[in-house]
């Protein structure tokens, strides 16, 4: 490419996203039955659309303080105390962020420095290791093991630490995996996250959709709350990907270090998508409360289905995706997707577009209505006949 | 809340296997949970949800208000047992206000539900007024959205 030797060479080795590769080929085809897709299916629930609408019509489309909405960061507090038992202070531990993209951005680029090390268990959602290379950083991969349902364990942590270890990433419940963490799970890797004195940066999008018992923030740990950063935002919970509203919430000097970074690249989240998150932090539990029934059903449904065609698959205890092996095959994942698509028109993403611990497994969202999950289940079934 | 119930309110066309992958019970377990709820009349009933409209059979509907005076004893459930007989009474509540009871009532058309108003349900003992609303348009019914362009919003095909 004629500008290689120009560009930031940081930028330019940057490998880009497994899955728009995949998009990419995807798009080229007609009729394409897909069960990869990030996020739920519901349309956003009226009464959130229509806080948005509300607020456009009333002419609520100036920028706000850097930091989001006062009432919206209030919201946000009282959500995090109401669900999940974490006192923050709206003034001081919030950032409103466009999505939790933008919090993952701003929270490694503040943390890292170059020659630092970010540990992050994998496979792993595509942004976090490409952002810490950005940062200039070093990834530090630990592998999640399936036997060990894709938790992180003490000892992978331990092994993983070094003098220039900054930061561990937590994804909790996670994609692929839908891995979670428990409550004593949790316990026994805050000694050593105390002891090293490194951040946890804990990307909680999904921690609505916790299916064995309630989502536990590391955050509830008080002995380490300070050096704890939690990423989370609305486009899972309450079905608004398209909105963009993200939050971090952290200890006050670090969010004033944050907000430097915010206030000069993004100024603000877009306004009326902040008064329609006011409306989901305090009316949508309903709502969160129905699309988590729904994609539980799909699980039970998904998990049972792929098992019965031959798929090995672990429930996953979180999040809306599988993460089956199709080691059976005796094809990579990128084999395996590419070679579906072609004969039967059915997008999976390959494991390896979440790093190479992804290489043996396939992920498949059930963000989908049932029908659509039993016609891919058909097709999929179909393809492992024809290939065993 | 009742998951069993709550999905197949929804959609009663699940079949027993699908529920049964779902919610994680026992085919078996289900057939004699489905069994047992329509014995004790829990599940009343299975109906489709038809515009018709749409396959275009002419149907008149009328809304309509009764007031009466309740009987010493019995109170407004003896009224209502006899009002709820008439097959064009499609639903029949209690209300609160101005009268009461609400009715939704059906005929093929304007006269024969005007005829049910006034040689049936008038004269019921008990009824001393009636109100009749004649639906124009049916917009959404049993929580389903009679609007054709409503969302239009697409997802793409892969995202991380």
């Amino acid at each position: 490419m004629i500008f290689d030797e120009e560009i930031n060479q940081t930028i330019r080795y940057i490998k880009p996203s497994g899955i728009r590769k995949f998009f990419d080929i995807a798009a080229t085809r007609k009729g394409v039955v897909s069960l990869g897709v990030g996020e739920p299916d519901f349309i956003t629930p009226w009464h959130i659309r229509e806080a948005a609408i509300h607020a456009i019509e009333k002419g609520r489309t100036f920028y706000t303080g850097n930091k989001g909405l006062p009432v919206l960061q209030e919201a946000i507090c009282a959500y995090y105390k109401r669900r999940f038992h974490i006192d923050y202070a709206p003034k001081e531990n919030v950032i409103v962020t466009v999505g939790g993209s933008e919090g993952i951005d701003v929270v490694l680029r503040a943390l890292c420095k170059p020659g630092d090390e970010i540990i992050l268990p994998t496979p792993a959602y595509v942004a976090y290791a490409a952002i810490i290379e950005m940062a200039g950083a070093k990834v530090v991969e630990i592998e999640l093991k399936e036997e060990e349902q894709f938790k992180l364990t003490p000892e992978a942590l331990k092994n993983a630490l070094s003098e220039k270890t900054k930061a561990v990433i937590l994804n909790f419940p996670g994609n692929p995996t839908g891995g979670i963490m428990t409550r004593e799970d949790y316990a026994k890797i805050v000694p050593i996250i105390k002891e090293s004195g490194i951040f946890a940066v804990t990307d909680e999008i999904y921690a609505e959709l916790t299916y064995e018992g309630k989502h536990v923030s590391i955050a509830e740990f008080e002995e380490i709350k300070d050096r704890v950063v939690i990423i989370n935002g609305f486009s899972k919970a309450y079905s608004m990907t398209g909105y963009r509203v993200g939050y971090i919430l952290g200890h006050k000097d670090l969010i004033a270090m944050f907000n430097k970074i915010h206030q000069y690249t993004i100024m603000c989240a877009s306004t009326p998508s902040q008064y329609a998150a006011i409306e989901a932090a305090y009316n949508g539990d309903d709502d969160i409360e129905e699309m988590f029934q729904s994609f539980k059903q799909r699980r039970n449904y998904i998990v049972r289905e792929l098992n019965r065609i031959g798929l090995k698959t672990h429930m996953p205890q979180g999040a809306f995706y599988v993460f089956p092996s199709i080691k059976c095959t005796g094809m990579s994942s990128q084999d395996f997707c590419e070679t579906l698509l072609e004969e039967e028109n059915l997008a999976l993403v390959p494991g390896d577009a979440f790093g190479q611990a992804g290489e043996g497994y396939v992920r498949i969202s059930y963000a989908y209505s049932l029908e659509e999950i039993k016609i891919a289940i058909e097709k999929l079934e179909h393809f492992l006949k024809v290939h065993s | 809340m009742n998951e069993l119930l709550k999905l197949i309110e929804k959609n009663a066309r699940y079949e027993v296997k699908d529920l049964s992958a779902c919610l994680a019970e026992d085919e078996g377990v289900l057939n004699k949970k489905i069994e047992d709820y329509e014995k004790d009349g829990v599940i009343a009933g299975y109906h489709t949800i038809i515009n018709w409209e749409k396959a275009d059979v002419e149907i008149t509907k009328a809304i309509i208000f009764v007031s009466c005076v309740p009987e010493r004893v019995a109170g407004y459930d003896k009224i209502a047992e006899r009002i709820g007989r008439y097959s064009e009474v499609e639903s029949l509540y209690l209300i609160s206000g101005k009268a009461e009871f609400l009715l939704q009532v059906n005929g093929k058309n304007m006269r024969e539900v005007s005829n049910f108003v006034a040689h049936k349900l008038a004269p019921t003992e008990g009824v001393n007024g009636t109100e009749t609303m004649f639906v124009l348009k049916e917009y959404k019914k049993y929580g389903v959205s009679f609007f054709e362009d409503g969302n239009d919003g697409e997802r793409l095909l892969v995202t991380p």
